[in-house]
């Protein structure tokens, strides 16, 4: 079991993750085109929600009244972040269509 | 096998997900079926982490997760296009107090400190803190609740650095007895939430695509942290995606500025602005909506050209009519599309989206340079330091060696403006001077209307 769970703080493997995801992040991103950069930025805002994880387990975990509260709190911003975010970007995003050049003639 | 494992694995699933749904917007086609990839990633990571064993009460998360989709839900269907850089601030915002948050809960609920943790502790808050007022900042500069321009004061970089170089010192003393810190905890968000304010009240309003691309950025940051001060690998995946992504966007608003970050941050550009001697040569020719008509009319091939005033005159719809009967009356329309027109990256092409204009029509800055000299009219409507010729001209100007559009080159360029008052950076534009050029004066809107209905009276 120890081979698939490694809980303590495995400094090795979390760099490992940041910096593979850092290269893959320049990677992918850079090549999203101008007219999207708005799309791309209220989406990340939906991804960087992802702290939405953290809040929950700090929320739950019952340790004292703080916790709980900024636990809640945390809830509440990174869940505005998710859904807010995911849906105006689909709703930006469906606005891109492309208009059938027929229309001209 | 524990849930642990279980959650884990679903976690590996959401990063693809996320990966998968950001390289699908790499095209406009597939756009909008990645932001649902990456939703669906979201969801999985989220009802996972609901089962985890350390999760123990849902009463508040609940409670918390139904707030917060009322809201969140709310402002994303109401929200105006023409308000997106608000929104966006704003949600930077949240990104980041969710980070401070999540960090000061680990703090309160550390038994044992270790000296990696309190240092991601220490960076998810500070950056965390930063972030959230530095956006909130941001958000009322864009929806004007406070003034654009730079607020600036003597001793301001002073100021700064000594809090920065404070927040650094109380960072180390916190993590040479972190069970003992409170108070220096607490006075570390205390800082980072003034740090935030003033770093961002000197930047003027054009300078705001760079800003909250930065922000955007360290909202990823924030996260990041968190994530490894919580160690999980989710949390650090996603945040350094966003922070990637927001340093991606502040290198290209820098480079279409031509200016570098330092110069942006602490510049002050707007305010201090020495207008050096330039020498502009010919008169201003205004024109008349109906004279307009008549170079339209016969024009074969038309670009416009918008700017922060179209988002502002809301003159988006008008202008994708004219766009229309012109195509139809058998000319070529594009739209061309400077990197830092408007307040936020690709702001123009959303609006210009929403107006129903097709994405083809929307061409970046170095395509239509290549072919504007064959353009016959170019229609510059709320746009002025991004077509200036002096940034290719004039060694003096403050703007030199910004890339522009090239507006000048063309046959003729119509020039949509309210009055002669200079653009934000306050440089007189050479533009409107030149031989080529007709200033069409008077709100965007009505004028684009004016020219519409002249098209509908032949």
């Amino acid at each position: 079991m120890d081979l698939i769970v490694c809980r303590s703080s495995c400094l090795i493997c979390m760099s490992m993750v940041l910096i593979l995801a850092i290269f893959v992040g320049f990677e992918v991103i850079s090549k999203v085109p101008a007219k999207l950069h708005t799309p791309l930025m209220s989406g990340s805002n939906a991804i960087s929600g992802i702290t939405l994880v953290g809040a929950i387990i700090a929320a739950g975990s019952v340790e004292s009244s703080l916790t709980l509260i900024l636990g809640t709190l945390a809830v509440i911003f990174a869940t505005i972040n998710v859904v807010g975010g995911y849906m105006v970007t689909d709703r930006m995003l469906e606005m891109f269509k492309k208009k059938p050049d027929g229309e001209r003639e | 096998m524990s849930i642990y494992v279980l959650v884990n694995l679903v976690y590996i699933v959401a990063a693809v997900l996320f990966i998968l749904g950001l390289k699908m917007l790499t095209s406009p086609r597939t756009a909008r079926k990645g932001n649902l990839i990456s939703a669906i990633g979201m969801f999985l990571a989220v009802v996972m982490t609901l089962l985890s064993e350390e999760v123990i009460d849902y009463r508040w998360i609940a409670a918390g997760i139904v707030v917060g989709s009322i809201i969140g839900a709310f402002s994303a269907r109401l929200v105006a296009m023409t308000q997106m850089p608000q929104m966006v601030a704003l949600f930077n915002g949240f990104g980041g107090i969710t980070s401070l948050l999540v960090g000061w809960a680990t703090y309160h609920a550390m038994a044992t400190f270790d000296l990696f943790t309190t240092t991601t502790i220490f960076l998810a808050v500070f950056i965390g803190g930063i972030t959230f007022s530095g956006s909130l900042v941001a958000w009322g500069k864009l929806a004007t609740y406070i003034s654009g321009r730079p607020i600036l004061f003597s001793g301001q970089t002073f100021l700064n650095g000594a809090l920065f170089v404070g927040m650094l010192l109380a960072g180390a003393l916190l993590l040479m007895s972190p069970s003992g810190g409170y108070p220096l905890f607490i006075g570390i968000i205390i800082m980072s939430l003034l740090l935030g304010i003033l770093v961002v009240i000197p930047i003027g309003g054009a300078d705001m695509p760079v800003v909250i691309s930065l922000l955007n950025s360290y909202s990823g940051i924030a996260g990041c942290a968190a994530g490894l001060a919580i160690q999980n690998n989710i949390l650090i995946v996603a945040g350094a995606l966003v922070g990637a992504s927001g340093i991606i966007l502040t290198n290209v608003m820098c480079k279409a500025m031509n200016r570098s970050i330092t110069n942006v941050l602490f510049g002050g550009f707007g305010a201090a602005v020495t207008v050096g001697d330039m020498e502009v040569e010919g008169e201003v020719k205004p024109i008349s909506a109906e004279d307009t008509y008549f170079i339209l009319e016969a024009a074969g091939s038309v670009v416009f050209v918008p700017g922060y005033g179209m988002a502002v005159a809301q003159a988006q719809h008008a202008l994708r009519e004219l766009g229309d009967i012109l195509e139809e009356n058998g000319s070529d329309v594009r739209y061309a599309i400077h990197p830092v027109a408007g307040r936020m990256p690709g702001h123009m092409n959303v609006l210009l989206a929403e107006a129903n204009v097709s994405y083809d029509k929307l061409i970046e800055m170095d395509d239509i340079n290549r072919t504007i000299a064959s353009v016959d009219v170019c229609v510059v409507i709320g746009a002025n330091d991004v077509v200036n010729p002096a940034a290719r001209e004039s060694k003096v100007s403050p703007i030199y060696g910004m890339p522009i559009i090239n507006v000048d080159q063309a046959m003729t360029v119509i020039v949509l403006k309210r009055s002669m008052a200079p653009g934000f950076a306050g440089i007189d534009n050479n533009l409107f001077y030149k031989e080529n050029t007709r200033m069409l004066f008077g709100d965007a809107k009505s004028s684009v209307e004016t020219i519409v209905s002249e098209f509908k009276k032949s």
